[in-house]
């Protein structure tokens, strides 16, 4: 039996779902999210390179590299909020993250 | 079943598993680790489709930075992480529901792709023009796409420069160099002339 293109698809929608999943059930752990957050990502360029491999169009590939970098960007600046949050308030509780008022 | 499908098989559930375990671990120095597996299944994967060059950037950007990074803040962070784990049953129904129906949606849509006419030609891409992985993307990321190549550094320069400018905190008491008032400093502020008469002293 051949591997397909919906093989590699169904890997990466059950890493976008337990990336989902992560968010909704660690809702007062911001660095879990952060990571739920990286395996949704991740499952994004699987897609990706799976559609850019199997339909032999190299665009594909040269958009997970950009995928990529973006990830690395938020997961930086993301993790240097939360080194600053902690230094203020002492704690990483979402739930008392709300001095905006949004 | 031939070596590439059992592979596969091998790779893709070892990524599923420790992805889950990615949030369900109740350590956090665990979930970074169980996140490293992953991407480096995810990169197993990608090899077995033919981008050879994305599996290792994949390996250096995420393992060797970002996963670093997080292990970094986990280890510094003083949290009680015990704490942070409460909750985690009242919101697993709507979170399994949730769940459920994207991952029905998304089967559906992945069943329907692998099935569609497009997805049939799986040409090779290395194999048809008999270059590698990493030539065809430098051929079109040079050429085609410099702009977006471009601009990505540009989000990565503007990414550091937050991330340091957040991060950097200026304690009070602690004596920096200052190079401008000091190359700045004239006689007469260090030195003073005083007249002193004989005899008598200051």
């Amino acid at each position: 039996m051949t591997i397909g293109l919906e093989h590699y698809l169904f890997v990466a929608a059950a890493l976008f779902t337990i990336g989902v999943f992560g968010i909704f059930v660690n809702r007062k752990n911001v660095i879990i999210i952060l990571m739920s957050i990286e395996l949704v990502l991740l499952s994004v360029n699987i897609n990706l390179v799976a559609f850019s491999s199997f339909l032999g169009n190299i665009q594909g590939q040269i958009f997970a590299l950009m995928v990529l970098t973006v990830a690395a960007a938020e997961a930086a600046v993301g993790l240097a909020i939360l080194v600053t949050y902690f230094r203020n308030r002492g704690g990483i509780a979402v739930e008392d993250i709300n001095l905006m008022k949004g | 079943m031939t070596l590439a499908a059992i592979a596969f098989y091998v790779l893709a559930a070892i990524a599923v598993v420790s992805a889950f375990a990615v949030i369900a671990a109740r350590n956090p120095v665990h979930s970074v680790l169980f996140l490293i597996l992953t991407f480096f299944s995810a990169a197993g994967l990608f090899v077995l489709m033919g981008a050879e060059f994305l599996a290792m950037l994949l390996v250096v950007v995420y393992v060797g930075a970002v996963a670093v990074l997080f292990l970094f803040v986990v280890m510094m962070l003083d949290v009680d992480f015990v704490e942070l784990k409460q909750g985690f049953l009242s919101y697993l129904p709507i979170g399994a529901l949730v769940a459920l129906a994207l991952f029905a949606e998304l089967g559906l849509v992945a069943s329907a792709a692998g099935q569609a006419e497009a997805a049939r030609p799986a040409i090779a891409l290395n194999d048809a023009a008999a270059i590698t992985n990493a030539e065809a993307i430098g051929r079109v990321l040079y050429t085609q796409h410099l702009l977006l190549f471009q601009l990505a550094g540009l989000v990565l320069l503007v990414a550091m420069i937050g991330a340091i400018v957040l991060t950097l905190r200026h304690r009070p008491g602690v004596k920096r160099q200052d190079v401008a008032r000091q190359v700045g400093r004239r006689r007469s502020q260090g030195v003073e002339l005083k007249d002193v008469r004989p005899g008598q002293g200051l």
